[in-house]
């Protein structure tokens, strides 16, 4: 059951981007006429541009650029979206985040982010070249509805349209329906050259936009200084938290212990019955100290990952939960490296906690599976949904958790439900360890 | 009663077999590893084995698996498996094999070594002991589910306490009712859970089992 729920998630994800490639040809030509305006739109942006960074030198330029800048990004998005939505180009945005300090540290921001350049070049590309694409599609449309209606208009107009049309010579009505065929010709040609001339646009939009190497390189050094930031303070607090535990629990344990000892064996002698009874208390002290230790490991590292792997572990933690969960596992039998395994783990027993506590479901179901580099584990409930990820501390623990490891989490949670969470880690399997462990 | 101990560390290792030989016990084989226990428990055939679960030279479950793999090939040889930690998934495991004389403790309850003591002979007579631990554990869990959804709530007393090995009587003593009410549930529990009349230990391993499947 869960396996087909899932099946249904991504082929509502493949059905969606089948939509993307099929926007009719006169949905098309709204958009072509709208980018051939967005050309003239640009070479406006770009010489807006110019002038102020001209008037930097003299102060105000600096606020004016700043905004002229933030308008461009907005034009060169608009055309980022577009070109996604109508024929499936995705560009991703380039942009560095830009730092707060002063107007002339953000000013030194943008100069040092290439993506602002290779934006202002993009806006006279797309204002000469880049206009052409559609507007070459829109006037084949315009051009062919002109010739194919050509002896419909000759009445309105007599002699207007007469004489030599380089392909055909027209001297009354008769002849004016020599143009009709061109008007097909032309309507044929726009229908069947429009998709791909807007898909040049976009290549050409995609070569300027896109983020380039180096880019996408500061970009994933951002990402991984606030991500590695998240690890280590995640590690100092787990660390305080087991410090604490130990000091409050086994090891106060074990000092009753040893003073229960040590006063049974001062009274050994005078007071047997005293003494039997003290070294009682420190059996059960022992007792009490060992399941907090037991508790803690298991917070940990479960003895069951340790053991068998995160197959087995699943496996334990759906027999401990009180309604039925149906469980799939796909892994490759060498394992995944131990850190994956571990946050994978706690990941899925997190949400597993709080399906039970708070989805109201009657059954669950969990699929793990690794394929092309990916382990993701997706957990679904039949509950009444609205689980929102920003509310506690659970959640987000977990993707810091998984954000270790370049993973993600997604929830899906409608009101009336079914909630699903769908979580990846980029791995390789355990033999062609990553990282040294 | 002749016995045979698998522990790695020397401490533990020295305290079992001074506590097995002050009660009654003869300890054949005392082995620190995963690889040398099967060895020794066909070549010894104890009346008990006592093996922990995590053993070198990985230090996972070689104990666990060990048990299993001698149960296999010597049916019924009466093993007690002691763990730092207690998983109801190995509990299933190890009662699969349905010929009862298994029992899976926490290494706490050495501690209490009367109660150790008595689970020991309890499973080397072919009984069955669950550490009560993995029968809490198991308590949490869905009770609407079939078959033990069938079962009365004093029924499911009755079997969680059989599945900690307890005899008639002791459960008996324990829910403060007449060892002729404790048979009379018991047999209602076999009614209802399927289990055809034959041994009577038998029955009470199946039923265990039953528990942990739920």
């Amino acid at each position: 059951m869960g396996v087909s729920q899932f099946q249904e998630e991504t082929s509502s994800v493949s059905v969606a981007l089948a939509k993307v490639n099929k926007v009719g040809r006169f949905r098309l030509l709204g958009w072509t006429f709208a980018l051939t305006g967005m050309g003239l739109v640009s070479l406006g942006l770009a010489s807006l541009l110019v002038a102020v960074v001209l008037l930097i030198s003299v102060w105000v330029g600096v606020p004016l650029t700043l905004w002229t800048l933030t308008w461009v990004h907005d034009f060169a998005n608009w055309h980022r979206t577009c070109f996604a939505r109508l024929v499936g180009v995705e560009i991703p945005r380039p942009y560095l985040p830009v730092p707060e300090r002063g107007r002339l540290g953000r000013l030194r921001a943008a100069n040092r982010d290439p993506a602002n350049w290779r934006d202002a070049a993009w806006l006279l590309v797309n204002g000469t070249v880049g206009k052409t694409l559609p507007m070459f599609s829109f006037c084949l449309f315009l051009g062919g509805v002109f010739y194919l209606l050509l002896p419909a208009i000759w009445p309105l107009a007599p002699g207007v349209f007469n004489g030599n049309w380089g392909l055909f010579t027209m001297h009354d009505q008769a002849t004016s329906f020599l143009a009709m065929p061109f008007g097909a010709a032309g309507l044929v040609l726009w229908w069947w050259l429009t998709p791909a001339l807007v898909r040049a646009d976009a290549w050409l939009a995609r070569w300027l936009l896109a983020p380039t190497e180096r880019s996408k390189l500061a970009g994933r050094v951002e990402h991984l200084t606030a991500s590695r930031a998240d690890t280590v303070d995640a590690q100092a607090a787990e660390l305080r938290r087991v410090e604490r535990d130990l000091h409050d629990g086994a090891q106060a344990r074990l000092v009753g212990v040893g003073m229960s000892l040590g006063m049974a064996d001062e009274m050994l002698e005078t007071n047997p019955a005293e003494a039997r009874r003290l070294l009682g208390e420190a059996r059960d002290a022992t007792g009490a100290a060992l399941a907090e230790l037991r508790d803690l490991v298991r917070g940990i590292h479960p003895p069951v990952l340790a053991d068998r792997g995160l197959d087995a572990a699943v496996q334990a933690l759906v027999l401990a939960v009180p309604i039925p969960v149906a469980l799939s596992v796909d892994l490759p039998p060498e394992g995944l490296p131990p850190p994956v395994e571990s946050a994978a783990y706690f990941a899925v027993a997190e949400v597993l906690a709080n399906l039970v506590k708070h989805s109201e479901a009657g059954t669950g179901w969990i699929r793990i599976e690794y394929r092309d580099g990916s382990l993701s584990m997706v957990v679904g409930d039949n509950g009444k949904g609205c689980a929102d990820p920003e509310r506690g501390t659970g959640l987000r623990g977990i993707e810091r958790r998984l954000g270790a490891f370049d993973g993600t989490l997604e929830v899906s949670s409608p009101p009336g439900g079914p909630t699903v969470v769908v979580m990846e880690v980029p791995c390789e399997p355990s033999s062609l360890k990553t990282s040294p462990s | 009663m002749r016995a045979v101990i698998a522990e790695d560390l020397a401490l533990l290792r020295d305290g079992l077999t001074r506590l097995l030989a002050a009660h009654d016990f003869e300890v054949v084989a005392a082995v620190e590893d995963g690889p040398s226990v099967l060895p020794a428990l066909i070549k010894h055939r104890p009346d008990v084995a006592v093996l922990d679960v995590r053993l070198p030279p990985t230090f996972t479950n070689e104990g666990l698996l060990a048990a299993i793999e001698a149960r296999r090939q010597l049916p019924g040889l009466p093993i007690l498996v002691l763990s730092q930690y207690v998983e109801p998934l190995y509990a299933r495991e190890l009662l699969s094999d349905r010929t009862g004389g298994i029992g899976y403790l926490l290494k706490d309850r050495v501690m209490n070594v009367g109660q150790f003591t008595d689970a020991l002979h309890r499973v080397a007579a072919g009984g069955t002991v669950m550490d009560p631990e993995v029968v809490s554990q198991l308590l949490t869990k869905r009770s609407s589910d079939e078959p033990l959804g069938r079962l009365t709530a004093r029924e499911r007393e009755v079997l969680a306490l059989v599945a900690e090995g307890r005899s008639n009587a002791a459960v008996a003593g324990r829910l403060v009712v007449s060892e002729k009410a404790v048979s009379k549930h018991i047999a209602n529990i076999f009614l209802k859970l399927d289990l055809a009349p034959s041994d009577d230990d038998n029955r009470r391993v199946m039923a265990v089992l039953a528990y942990l499947n739920s």
